[in-house]
C-alpha cells in the first residue's frame, strides 16, 4: 500500500470516527463502543472495495453491504455520508424523531442501507440472500455482511452459514468484527464463541484473520477474498471495541452510553491530533 | 347429489405456484425440509433451479428469502404455520414486515386438522400473530378455487402475504369458471336477516351447510366467507352487524386473537352487536384423525347451527 493510500484511509477513518462521536453525542445515546472498532473495516471497504454509486443507491448490480451488527450503524451512517450519499450534518439527526438516521437502519429511510438489520443474527440471512439472488440472476455483485463476535452466538447465525456452503455463495464474505466485548463482558466469558475461525472452517468457509485496524493487513486480506471461488468467505479482524478514543478502548461500559459534553470534548480533541 | 370434489388447500398451494413459475420468472420458492408436506416439492420437480431448500431452518429461511427480494425476485418462502408464524415470528416482523419486503409466506398444517402429530404441530395461533405485524396481509382461503387465486392474487401483490392453508382434504364449493378473489373484500355466500355467520378456511364449507340446515327450521342465515383476515372487510360486517345483528365467528384457530376478534374490532366502535366465537378455545389441541379432531372441537354444520340458534336465544 502506497503512504499516500494509507494516509488518506486514515484520514478517512478519523472522519468517520469524528461522525460517530458527534452522532452518539447528539443523540445522547447509541453503540459507540462497537462502531469504533469497525470504523477501519467500513472506512476500508467503502473506500477500496464495494462498488456503489451515490448518485443511485439501488444500482441493481452494486456490491451490498449488510451490517448485521446493525447497532453500529453510526459507523456506517459517518461513512455513507463522507462517500456523498447524504449530506453530513444530517448526522447530528440520528435517532431524532423525523430523522432519517433510526437507532438501528432502515432501508426505506436512509439512502445506502442495504438491508433493516439490527435484531442480531438477522442481517447475515439477508445477505445470504442476497448473494443466493446474485447466483441466479448471473451478477457480478458481491455481498459483505459485518457480525459482532458476540452476535454470532445467536444460533441463526450458523443456520446462515450452513446455508451459504450448501449453496457454494463464494459472492459472499462474512466479515466478524472480533472485538472481544458484548454487553455483559468479555466474550469468552458471557458464552464463548472461541474458536471462531475453526468454526467457520468446519462449516465450509475459507477463513482470513487480520488486524481489524491495520489498512495494510485489510487490502492484502480482501485481495485474498476476492480470488476464492466455490465457497464463502469468512474475515475475522482483531479489532479493540472503541478504537480510537483513549478512555473508550477495550471498556466494557461503553457499549451503549453517549459520551458526556467533557468526555465528547476529549474524544474530538484526540481526534483533532490524528487528523 | 353428485359426490363433492375434495382437495387439501395446500395442494393448490403447489399447483398455483406451478402454474405462476411458467408465467413469471421471478417466482421462485423457499421450503424447510418440508417439500412434500408443503406441496412446494411440485415447484421443485418443475423449477429446480428456482427452488431452494434451506434445510431445517426456518429463521435463516425467511430472512435469506427477504434478501432475495430486495434484488426483485418473488420469494415463496414455505413450511407448517406452527415454524413459520411461531418459530420465525421475530424474523418475519422484523426482517420482512418492517421493511415491507415482497416476501410470501406460504403457511401449512395450520390448525388442529394437522391431526396425528398433534399438539406441538397444530397451529391454533397464527392469524393472531401474523395480524399484529404492520402491513402484512393475512388470507385464509376456504377451498381449492379460492386458494388459488389466492396464491396469484399474493404474487401480484407487492408487500408481505401471510396465506394459510391445510392439510386435509376440503370440499370444493367455488366454481373455478367464475370464482373472482377480490384482497380485503368478504364474499357473503347466503343472504340472510336473522344471524349472520361469518367463517374462514375450511369452515367455509361447514358454515354454508349450516346455512341449509337453519334454513330448514326457518332461521334465514347471511353466510360471510373472509378470505382475507387482514385487511378485513370493516365495512361488510358492520352492515351485517347492523342488518341481523347477531354475528356468529367460525375459525379454526384459537378465538383469541383470531377472526372472531378481528370481527369484534372491525364492527365494536360503528355497530356493536352480539357476537359469539367458535373456535379453539383457550387450549391445546392433541393427536388423532383430522377429521375427528374437526368433530371434537365442533367444527361441523351441526354444530355451527346449534351455535348460530343459541345466539338467536
Amino acid at each position: 500500500m502506497t503512504q499516500e493510500k494509507l494516509e488518506q484511509l486514515k484520514a478517512t477513518a478519523t472522519e468517520v470516527r469524528r461522525g460517530i462521536l458527534t452522532e452518539v453525542h447528539a443523540a445522547k445515546s447509541g453503540h459507540p463502543g462497537g462502531s469504533l472498532s469497525v470504523a477501519d473495516i467500513i472506512t476500508y471497504l467503502y473506500s477500496e472495495v464495494l462498488r456503489v454509486d451515490p448518485q443511485n443507491p439501488r444500482w441493481e448490480d452494486r456490491d451490498r453491504l449488510v451490517l448485521s451488527k446493525g447497532h453500529t450503524c453510526p459507523a456506517l451512517y459517518a461513512m455513507l455520508a463522507e462517500k456523498g450519499f447524504f449530506p453530513k450534518e444530517e448526522l447530528t439527526t440520528f435517532r431524532a424523531i423525523g430523522s432519517r438516521l433510526q437507532g438501528h437502519p432502515d432501508m426505506n429511510k436512509a439512502p445506502g442501507i442495504d438491508f433493516s438489520a439490527g435484531s442480531l443474527g438477522q442481517g447475515v440471512s439477508a445477505a445470504c440472500g442476497m448473494a443466493l439472488a446474485g447466483k441466479l440472476g448471473h451478477k457480478n455483485y458481491r455481498v459483505y455482511t459485518i457480525l459482532g463476535d458476540g452476535e454470532i452466538e445467536e444460533g441463526q447465525v450458523w443456520e446462515a452459514a450452513m446455508f451459504a456452503d450448501h449453496y457454494k455463495l463464494d459472492n459472499l464474505c462474512f466479515i466478524i468484527d472480533n472485538n472481544d466485548l458484548q454487553i455483559d463482558g468479555r466474550v469468552g466469558e458471557v458464552s464463548s464463541p472461541y474458536p471462531i475461525d475453526e468454526k467457520f472452517r468446519a462449516f465450509g468457509f475459507e477463513v482470513f484473520c487480520c488486524d481489524g485496524h491495520d489498512f495494510a493487513a485489510l487490502e492484502e486480506t480482501f485481495q485474498k477474498v476476492l480470488k476464492v471461488t466455490g465457497k464463502p468467505v469468512a474475515v475475522i479482524a482483531k479489532t479493540v471495541k472503541g478504537k480510537g478514543i483513549s478512555y473508550m478502548e477495550d471498556q466494557v461500559g461503553w457499549h451503549g452510553k453517549a459520551p458526556n459534553d467533557a468526555e465528547y470534548e476529549q474524544g474530538m480533541k484526540e481526534l483533532e491530533e490524528v487528523r | 347429489m353428485a359426490e363433492v370434489m375434495k382437495k387439501a388447500t395446500r395442494d393448490s398451494y403447489g399447483e398455483a405456484l406451478v402454474e405462476l413459475g411458467q408465467e413469471n420468472p421471478n417466482i421462485v420458492v423457499f421450503d424447510a425440509d418440508l417439500a412434500g408436506a408443503t406441496k412446494t416439492g411440485v415447484f421443485k420437480k418443475a423449477f429446480p433451479d428456482r427452488f431452494f431448500d434451506c434445510g431445517i431452518a426456518e429463521g435463516n429461511m425467511m430472512v435469506a428469502a427477504a434478501g432475495v427480494s430486495t434484488c426483485g425476485y418473488i420469494p415463496f418462502a414455505s413450511t407448517f404455520a406452527m415454524f413459520a408464524a411461531g418459530r420465525a415470528y421475530e424474523q418475519i416482523r422484523n426482517s420482512i414486515g418492517y421493511p415491507h419486503l415482497n416476501v410470501k409466506i406460504g403457511a401449512t398444517h395450520a390448525g388442529i386438522s394437522v391431526g396425528e402429530d398433534g399438539a406441538t404441530h397444530q397451529c391454533n395461533e397464527d392469524i393472531a400473530l401474523m395480524r399484529t405485524i404492520p402491513g402484512m396481509v393475512v388470507i385464509n382461503p376456504a377451498d381449492d378455487v379460492e386458494a388459488k387465486a389466492a396464491v396469484k392474487a399474493a404474487a401480484a401483490y407487492v408487500g408481505p402475504v401471510y396465506l394459510r392453508f391445510g392439510r386435509l382434504a376440503a370440499p370444493i364449493f367455488n366454481d373455478a369458471a367464475t370464482y373472482k378473489f377480490e384482497m380485503g373484500k368478504g364474499i357473503t355466500l347466503r343472504d340472510g336477516k336473522d344471524v349472520t355467520i361469518v367463517a374462514t378456511g375450511i369452515l367455509v364449507g361447514e358454515a354454508i351447510k349450516a346455512g341449509e340446515l337453519l334454513a330448514a327450521e326457518g332461521i334465514d342465515a347471511r353466510i360471510i366467507n373472509i378470505h382475507t383476515i387482514k385487511p378485513i372487510d370493516k365495512e361488510l360486517l358492520v352492515k351485517a352487524s347492523r342488518e341481523t345483528g347477531r354475528i356468529l365467528t367460525c375459525e379454526e384457530h384459537s378465538i383469541i386473537g383470531g377472526l372472531g376478534s378481528a370481527v369484534m374490532e372491525a364492527i365494536a366502535e360503528e355497530a356493536p352487536c352480539k357476537v359469539s366465537r367458535l373456535g379453539v378455545n383457550d387450549q391445546y389441541g392433541h393427536s388423532g384423525p383430522g377429521a375427528k379432531l374437526l368433530e371434537e372441537y365442533g367444527f361441523t354444520a351441526e354444530n355451527i347451527a346449534a351455535r348460530a340458534k343459541e345466539l338467536l336465544k
